[in-house]
């Protein structure tokens, strides 16, 4: 039984908030996020003048800030804020600074249970990232586009190594960049490199990299295949070590390469967003057939439908469904689940959930104003003044739906059957 | 008529370009580039221009070379890309230096001289095409490829690091609580309806628009958010360098931004060229037939704020203004209505520009040539003596200029021959005047 299951999965409704109206005293509240079990919602307020604290359901932080921002819960239930006192700056977990204050801490990442916890940290001008609390021993003039295993133990940035005068063109062209694995830099030298990522087990990174001005590929652990492209995207591990795929484009079309070759020739007007299903032999990604003709292909065979936009590629579990958002152009938002599209559209549209075992997908979206949760399709018979992403029971056969409604929040299981 | 040869400037970037250049290096990217990438229509031009010389007055670096035919939009294509197109891409290096030169500081991609020709030759695409293969050589202006590699390396023009962003953002919001006590400049609210977005410069040397911005949308009501990552950059020069494929990286990050905050739409800032690249160049790029996320830009912004009355004028500008229309989002998206609109809402009086609208003069700034930097200043200076006579026909101080692009190419024109005038954002014209609740 996982984490999920210990959450109340009654058939039911309750109000976890009676009022979302500022308590007493508070100059104002932002606004609100809701604990993935529900029971929780939080909200950074102003308790007096340059104070900040938050809110959790009723009560407040006995930790007060002069800044909070980036009100973010763990999947684990943790609730963390960006936090300063004292003009310097750290991550507070349930109200506690993580590790010591930092000149500036930012961009919270988690791991999918929640275990890990990871920052970018500036200390002494000099860049690094900041896991659990603990920041790289190796720092650097710069570091962006960090990455966190799914482990949770290791992480991996973009570092410049070698400092660059004033419009230094010719020495931008011989390469300042590598990537940085737990602080250790990768010997080589890159034009630019771009969203490092981890294998599944941790042990490996890749990334795009600009060889040269005109070449570009993917690096594997700081080796860069034999081949170059017009372009590339994010690559992804095979879960099961064989290989690495990433989009590329080759003579005006996109195409898939695994290790540097082409298992999808280049034939789409885009492609990106790759992702393998659990066991790895299925490859899904999202691919335009045309221009402004964008759909979800899997093994290189797309979907019949298209749109205009396609954004939002979720695989179910196993990977052997998947779920998009489409739009024209972010307005008329549709659900297309395994090609199908769901009735109805939308002013917005949250990305799918599917059950653990992939059978049901649930959403939320937004019509003139309205949010509504749909499961497989149909909607729940009340709309809200805000929901959160459903979340499913272990079994799939409830949902938890989270939301506010009538100044206040609320928590409802539904049966996945009633819908 | 004078000759590109003569009037050669030395740039690092030209010249190193140039020096690694093989005659059979320059047939073999030209021929690339002609094939691969810049189809029917620039074949099409080139047979089709009649050599007419109709687009000549439309230029602004012809009218101010008193005529001089070497400026005129058909001599700088037939000494460019046709050119390339005839020989087959057959040119010595020491020619591409020259070509590079007229296409990156002796056109502003402004795309008047479309207007002109009978049979439309959009002499700024075929320019653009040109930067394209000179990027390809390598051959590129040092100052405006320092600016595509900022894009490259950090997502924004100015090498602004992931940190300064969101510390510039945090210090306005501070600054402007002493004003407005009750202030927020609300980062990665997901479900905002309006995702404002800015210029590299803005957090570099502006903050004060940012500042403005702010206040603009807190005292109007808007539900606005800002990204605390990178795409935040709406600006483009990697386009105007002839880096495609990072225009196309960019732009990407920029509405993949907004798409992860699940906000309605994008206002942007003061700015011209950024819209160029989200409505026209970076979008279709990545394939899509219309901009993934609409972008309103601030003039039609401003307009929907003042004529649903969330901001009130009580007492409009005194004195009477001009209006620089900016050709991208002029001639580019045909926001000159709403410009005057908004500006006669504002102020109490505008003596226009002869000519105006869609028929007006390029500031001489745009297309990226004020990002080529120091050594071509002059080549704007003296490429814009008809912009210079028009501002001073005008006989007022105050220029509406609603285009950071404008704004720098103007104060250099200004400068340069003495005209004393001044040009200002609407945001900054609003910010001045706007009805300020107390204690808001
Ligand atoms: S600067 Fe403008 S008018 Fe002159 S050639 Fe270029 S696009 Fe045409
Ligand atoms: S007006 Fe048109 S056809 Fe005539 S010279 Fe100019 S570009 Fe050629
Ligand atoms: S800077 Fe302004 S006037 Fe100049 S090209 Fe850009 S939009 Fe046009």
């Amino acid at each position: 039984m996982g984490r999920i299951s210990s959450w109340d999965w009654e058939v039911g409704r309750k109000k976890v908030v009676d009022s979302l109206s500022p308590l007493q005293d508070h100059e104002w509240q932002e606004e609100p996020y809701v604990s993935p079990d529900g029971e929780t919602l939080a909200a950074i307020v102003k308790v007096g003048d340059g104070e900040f604290s938050v809110r959790t359901n009723d009560e407040v932080w006995e930790s007060t800030f002069e800044k909070l921002w980036f009100l973010r819960y763990s999947p684990d239930g943790r609730l963390t804020a960006l936090c300063q006192q004292d003009m310097e700056w750290s991550l507070a977990i349930d109200g506690e600074p993580w590790g010591d204050f930092a000149e500036y801490v930012w961009e919270t990442k988690f791991t999918r249970d929640g275990s890990s916890i990871a920052a970018m940290t500036k200390i002494d001008n000099k860049y690094s990232v900041a896991l659990n609390g603990t920041p790289w021993e190796t720092v650097y003039e710069n570091a962006n586009q960090y990455a966190l295993s799914p482990d949770g133990k290791r992480t991996a940035a973009v570092v410049q190594v070698i400092s660059l005068g004033q419009a230094d063109v010719e020495g931008y062209k011989k390469g300042v960049f590598s990537v940085a694995v737990d602080g250790e830099p990768w010997d080589g030298r890159y034009v630019n490199l771009f969203t490092p990522t981890f294998s599944p087990d941790g042990a490996r990174v890749a990334a795009q990299a600009r060889l040269t001005s005109y070449d570009y590929t993917i690096a594997v652990d700081d080796r860069p295949w034999q081949k170059t492209f017009q372009q590339v995207w994010e690559p992804v591990f095979h879960p099961k070590g064989a290989g690495v795929a990433a989009p590329v484009r080759s003579g005006g079309k996109w195409g898939v390469a695994l290790d540097g070759q082409f298992i999808w020739n280049p034939r789409y007007v885009q492609c990106l967003g790759l992702q393998y299903s659990a066991s790895g032999e299925k490859l899904w990604g999202v691919v335009a057939t045309g221009f402004g003709k964008f759909t979800v292909a899997c093994d290189n065979v797309p979907w019949d439908a298209t749109f205009p936009i396609v954004t939002d590629l979720v695989l179910s579990p196993d990977g052997s469904r998947a779920a998009a958002l489409t739009s024209e152009y972010n307005r008329n938002f549709r659900i297309v689940v395994d090609g199908r599209v769901w009735p109805g559209t939308s002013d917005m549209a949250w990305p799918v959930v599917f059950s653990p075992d992939g059978a049901n997908a649930a959403a939320v979206t937004e019509k003139g104003g309205r949010f509504h949760v749909l499961v497989n399709g149909k909607a729940y018979e009340q709309s809200f003044d805000r929901a959160f992403s459903p979340v499913f029971s272990e079994d799939g056969s409830k949902v938890l739906i989270r939301a506010i409604e009538n100044n206040s929040c609320v928590r409802i299981v539904a049966d996945v059957a009633r819908f | 008529m004078s000759q590109i040869a003569d009037r050669l400037i030395d740039d690092p970037g030209l010249a190193a370009g140039v020096a690694s250049l093989t005659p059979e290096r320059i047939e073999e990217v030209v021929t690339r580039v002609l094939k691969g990438e810049a189809g029917a229509k620039l074949k099409a031009y080139q047979e089709t221009c009649m050599r007419c010389g109709l687009c000549a007055q439309a230029c602004h670096y012809y009218v101010s070379h008193d005529s001089d035919p070497s400026y005129s939009p058909v001599s700088k294509t037939t000494e460019t890309i046709y050119e390339l197109i005839n020989k087959k891409g057959r040119v010595e290096p020491s020619r591409i230096y020259e070509m590079a030169q007229i296409a990156y500081t002796e056109c502003n991609l402004c795309k008047r001289c479309a207007h002109y020709c009978p049979i439309g030759i959009d002499t700024g695409y075929a320019m653009s095409m040109m930067r394209r293969i000179c990027y390809q050589l390598d051959v590129v202006p040092q100052y405006i490829r320092d600016t595509s590699h900022s894009h490259a390396a950090t997502m924004n023009q100015m090498w602004v690091k992931d940190d300064e962003w969101i510390d510039s953002l945090q210090w306005q919001e501070d600054e402007a609580r002493d004003e407005f006590p009750n202030l927020r400049i609300p980062l990665d609210k997901e479900g905002a309806e309006i995702y404002y977005s800015v210029i590299g410069p803005e957090p570099k040397f502006r903050t004060q628009l940012i500042y403005q911005a702010a206040a603009i949308m807190h005292v109007a009501g808007v539900d606005f958010t800002m990204p605390s990552t990178p795409g935040w950059d709406n600006s483009d020069m990697s386009m105007f360098v002839g880096d495609f494929e990072n225009m196309g990286r960019l732009k990407r990050s920029h509405f993949e931004s907004a798409q992860k905050l699940r906000v309605k739409k994008i206002v942007m800032g003061e700015c011209g060229h950024a819209f160029r690249s989200i409505y026209d160049m970076g979008n279709r790029w990545l394939g899509y037939a219309d901009m993934p996320v609409p972008v309103v830009h601030a003039v039609e912004f401003f307009w929907e704020l003042l004529t649903e009355g969330r901001i009130k004028i009580p007492k409009k500008l005194e004195g009477p203004v001009t209006i620089q229309d900016p050709c991208n989002i002029i001639r580019g998206r045909g926001l000159m209505d709403k410009l005057r609109e908004v500006t006669s809402m504002l102020c109490e009086e505008t003596v226009e520009m002869v000519p105006n609208r869609e028929h007006n003069y390029c500031c001489c700034a745009g297309g990226g040539v004020i990002n080529c930097g120091p050594p071509f200043k002059n080549v704007r200076m003296t490429g814009n003596k008809a912009k210079a006579d028009q501002l001073a026909a005008t006989g007022v101080h105050t220029i509406v200029c609603p285009c950071h692009n404008c704004h720098g190419g103007l104060d250099d024109i200004i400068g340069y021959y003495e005209l004393g005038m001044h040009p200002r954002f609407l945001g900054d014209i609003i910010y001045e005047i706007m009805e300020k609740p107390e204690g808001m």
